[in-house]
């Protein structure tokens, strides 16, 4: 397949252009990391972004950063880091799990995906730091929305529509993101023995009080035993953790406080920065279900009360691997191979109306056969098919990528 | 003078008393309003320079009539300007003299607290603070909180991505809604988001959230509530000069502290708020700071001390920090007292909402001062210095001619926010006072995507005209694709 790399804006637009006059779909990639996720389609071309590389603003003071899409994610962090700050929704790195390398994505492939890892219960998704950008449409027009400012509400915010539209409606060539001030201090309480439900209702309890929590993740006992960090995989039994980040005197003092009031849900340890850190990267990236790699693996988007009796509802009936991050609200879930349709009428069943369950990795014919993102009432699959075509009226980015005909 | 509005349509006026009709086999009795003294509260929202009497206002109860309603007007060609508190300041409600005003008022129930998924579920006319103050027993609050919390509703939050002094460390509305119930203008019932976090296909609440009723009718929405931070202080800091406490706001951020809520006021504005409330705010000071930091009180003191050291640092002449309740209140009611202090000073004043890259600050207001020279006006500044959100008050008086130079003086002053690199409205919405400005910030091709996307929604063009775009361009124009043909016609492109 041709592979196209530009390096600037008129080259993407030139690229697109090329596509159009063809009538040909294309392909967009970034580093490719999330190349097979979602449903497989036919392009007869690539786009790569490798090439819009760069950063091209930063200031730290106004917690600002402007890149090129296809900038590697590794470089904004590391640039980050050096002045103590992040990128609040922490991004998760999902590239093992999906089958290709770690460290490899792109700011704009994070973006396109609106990915977010634990924090996302306190500081939001990529969407709620994604300021403005520029692209080319499926028309094979450049065009822009938002700005550089925190604070915008001129026009439609097109932005939120970017994040999350898996390149299906156009082609980032910069995005410019909220950046904000890396925590001093991390800590972990751990609590354990507590089964799903229980560990639900500890998490909601760790949400309500005043502690802060900036993530909440809950861990079955045989994938505890998987982990890096000695306290949880030798705990013998199922962890929950929950995290506080701050200054110091802050941190210490939630800490105390929340390990007071977890004491009634069971047995409670405390991690410190360097395990901290290492436990919700694991988390984060789903470390846990990236092996065996056979196993189709769900991401299941739910109220935070619901997540436990999702799982029961699956696990009645499969035999999964499943862990809830974001206080049970999002339930990260691996079934044997050779399940029927990946489990998808049964996990969608035990969904129902709470939220979404999107197949997050299987083979491609099984991507091709089952729907891959959570099938939508005919009014809104309606409404969605009408925005895709006012970006990309001939369907030639990502096309079929997250629907038919979308 | 007023910005002008879609030709009303003749044809829909001459049908007035049968469409009236119509919509009363909807919405029983006095849920259609035609009489004219009635239509009159409806004739303006809080951007009160502007009035126009709309021809009908239907007040539903129920989903069910706000869709029939909806669908009835698409097949008939009526336009609709969909109206919650009626607090915009940008306009956003102003009525059209061939449409009906949809007033949201009576769609005014809490309908579901849910303390352990953190989420309240409302219809879309209870007012901002009456989600606070459903859940406030419970030791919980709403974050986004605009000045005219006591009587905006949610759905014109929603609509408007409303914001607040506390958006820096919580966010707007954007980042604290998590579903909503709408109506498109065909009638049918769309659900998008629920009590998850993540959208599963694209993010059409996003998208929603902002877009000035121009997109759907919202009927309800679900929000999620955060445990109250058991304390909050503040600093009252005086500095020198402007660019002193913008320094200083400068150097907090950069020390890894986002405060709860971080207000500048200029000197006029200080002067005015002080002879109103009479806060205790220092009058010899050009530039006042309000910082507040909120959080367990360890941490709470801990960030005073910080926060004091650098304002010291960065040459504050006054300082004081407050100590009880009671005190950081007083700090508050100067601040959240602005608006109506400047008020008291002059006959009439415009409230700009742009937002600069807040480095720029300190020539923004050297630049605007000599603006207000040039249009012999006065103009007085308060800010949200953390995010970078200016409200510039114009003071004029309408009955010495002097309203078209203040909005000359506006504009002036929203085309510099652009030209350092900020944007037109932080918070107020486009609406119809900021329409024609769009171009300023976008092209011809950037609008034209935007229409697009309302395209997609409203292909009629007929909920909310008139507001937001400065030209109505028809959905088919819009939709018109023009390829040029011919292979390659790119040959430099790295190819591989």
């Amino acid at each position: 397949m041709p592979t196209l790399r530009p390096t600037s804006a008129p080259e993407l637009l030139a690229a697109v252009k090329e596509a159009l006059a063809d009538a040909t779909p294309i392909e967009i990639l970034g580093q490719g990391t999330k190349h097979d996720l979602g449903r497989p389609f036919q392009a007869s071309r690539r786009i790569e972004l490798t090439g819009l590389s760069g950063i091209s603003l930063y200031e730290p003071g106004e917690l600002v950063m402007g890149a090129g899409a296809g900038t590697m994610l590794s470089d904004i962090e590391e640039t980050l880091r050096k002045n103590r700050q992040e990128l609040a929704f922490e991004p998760p790195d999902l590239g093992p799990l999906l089958g290709s390398a770690a460290g490899a994505q792109t700011i704009g492939g994070v973006i396109a995906g609106n990915l977010a890892g634990p924090r996302r219960i306190k500081a939001g998704a990529a969407r709620d730091h994604f300021l403005g950008f520029h692209a080319v449409s499926g028309r094979g027009e450049e065009f822009k929305s938002g700005g550089r400012v925190m604070k915008n509400v001129t026009g439609y915010d097109l932005s939120k529509l970017m994040a999350g539209s898996w390149g299906t409606l156009a082609v980032l060539s910069d995005v410019t993101v909220k950046v904000l001030p890396a925590a001093e201090k991390t800590r972990t309480v751990l609590v354990t023995g507590l089964d799903a439900a229980r560990a639900v209702a500890a998490m909601a309890a760790a949400m309500q009080g005043p502690c802060d929590v900036s993530g909440a993740a809950h861990l079955p006992q045989s994938l505890a035993m998987a982990s890096g960090v000695s306290y949880v995989s030798g705990a013998g039994k199922p962890v929950t953790a929950l995290r506080v980040e701050g200054t110091p005197i802050s941190v210490a003092y939630r800490c105390a406080e929340l390990t007071k009031e977890m004491a009634g849900f069971g047995p409670v340890e405390e991690l410190h920065s360097m395990n901290s850190a290492r436990l919700w990267r694991e988390l984060r990236d789903a470390q846990f279900l990236v092996e065996p790699r056979d196993r189709p693996v769900w991401r299941i988007s739910v109220a935070p009360q619901s997540g436990a009796g999702v799982i029961q509802a699956i696990a009645r009936a499969l035999e999964a691997r499943w862990f809830m991050d974001w206080a049970g609200g999002l339930v990260w879930l691996s079934l044997p191979p050779g399940t029927p349709d990946a489990g998808a009428a049964m996990v969608r069943a035990a969904v129902g109306e709470q939220g979404h369950a999107t197949l997050y990795r299987a083979p491609a014919d099984l991507r091709a056969s089952v729907p891959v993102f959570h099938p939508q009432p005919p009014a809104l699959a309606a409404l969605t098919q009408r925005v895709k075509l006012s970006f990309d009226p001939q369907g030639i980015l990502n096309p079929g990528r997250m629907y038919a005909g979308v | 003078m007023p910005p002008l509005m879609p030709a009303p349509d003749r044809s829909v006026l001459d049908r007035r008393d049968q469409i009236a009709a119509a919509l009363r086999t909807v919405v029983p009795g006095e849920g259609v309003i035609t009489d004219e003294d009635e239509r009159r509260a409806y004739e303006s929202d809080g951007l009160a320079a502007y009035r126009q009497m709309p021809m009908l206002v239907v007040l539903p109860s129920a989903v069910e009539q706000v869709s029939r309603i909806l669908r009835y007007c698409h097949d008939n060609n009526i336009k609709v300007v969909p109206r919650g508190g009626g607090t915009s300041l940008s306009g956003g409600s102003l009525p059209l003299e061939d449409g009906i005003v949809l007033a949201m008022g009576k769609f005014n129930r809490v309908l579901e607290i849910d303390f352990d998924n953190r989420c309240v579920v409302v219809q879309p006319g209870v007012t901002n603070l009456g989600i606070s103050d459903a859940v406030q027993h419970a030791g919980f609050y709403y974050a986004p909180d605009p000045s005219s919390q006591i009587a905006c509703s949610i759905g014109g939050n929603v609509a408007e991505n409303a914001g607040g002094v506390h958006c820096l460390k919580y966010g707007l509305t954007a980042n604290n809604l998590l579903g909503l119930e709408m109506v498109l203008m065909t009638g049918e019932v769309i659900r998008l988001g629920g009590r998850h976090l993540d959208s599963d296909g694209y993010d059409l609440m996003g998208v929603m959230t902002g877009s000035e009723g121009l997109l759907g009718v919202i009927t309800e929405v679900t929000v999620r509530i955060l445990r109250k931070p058991a304390t909050a202080r503040a600093l009252l800091l005086g500095f020198p000069s402007n660019e002193s406490a913008g320094d200083c706001v400068g150097a907090v951020i950069a020390d890894g502290i986002i405060p709860g809520g971080m207000e500048m006021m200029d000197k006029p504005a200080i002067h005015a708020v002080e002879d109103f409330v009479h806060a205790g705010y220092p009058l010899d000071v050009e530039s006042l700071l309000i910082v507040e930091l909120d959080g367990p009180a360890e941490e709470v003191d801990e960030l005073i001390r910080r926060v004091e050291a650098i304002a010291r640092r960065c040459g504050a002449t006054y300082l004081r920090i407050s100590n009880t309740e009671a005190e950081r209140l007083t700090f508050w009611a100067g601040r959240k007292a602005a608006f109506p202090a400047v008020g008291r000073i002059t006959p009439d004043y415009l409230c700009m909402d742009g937002t600069i890259p807040r480095a720029r600050l300190p020539e923004v207001l050297t630049r605007m001062a000599a603006l207000g020279r040039k249009y012999e006006l006065r103009i007085a500044n308060v800010f949200h210095a953390g995010d970078g959100n200016l409200h510039p008050l114009i003071l004029f008086d309408a009955n010495a001619g002097e309203l078209e130079r203040a909005e000359k003086l506006g504009a002036d002053i929203l085309r510099l926010c652009v030209e350092v690199g900020g944007v037109l409205t932080g918070e107020h919405g486009v609406g119809v006072e900021k329409r024609d400005l769009m171009g300023t910030m976008f092209n011809e091709i950037d609008l034209a995507q935007q229409q697009r996307v309302k395209c997609a929604f409203d292909p009629n063009m007929l909920l909310n005209p008139g507001k937001v775009f400065p030209t109505l361009h028809r959905c088919a124009e819009l939709g018109r694709l023009h390829v040029s043909g011919g292979r390659l016609p790119f040959p430099d492109i790295p190819r591989f």
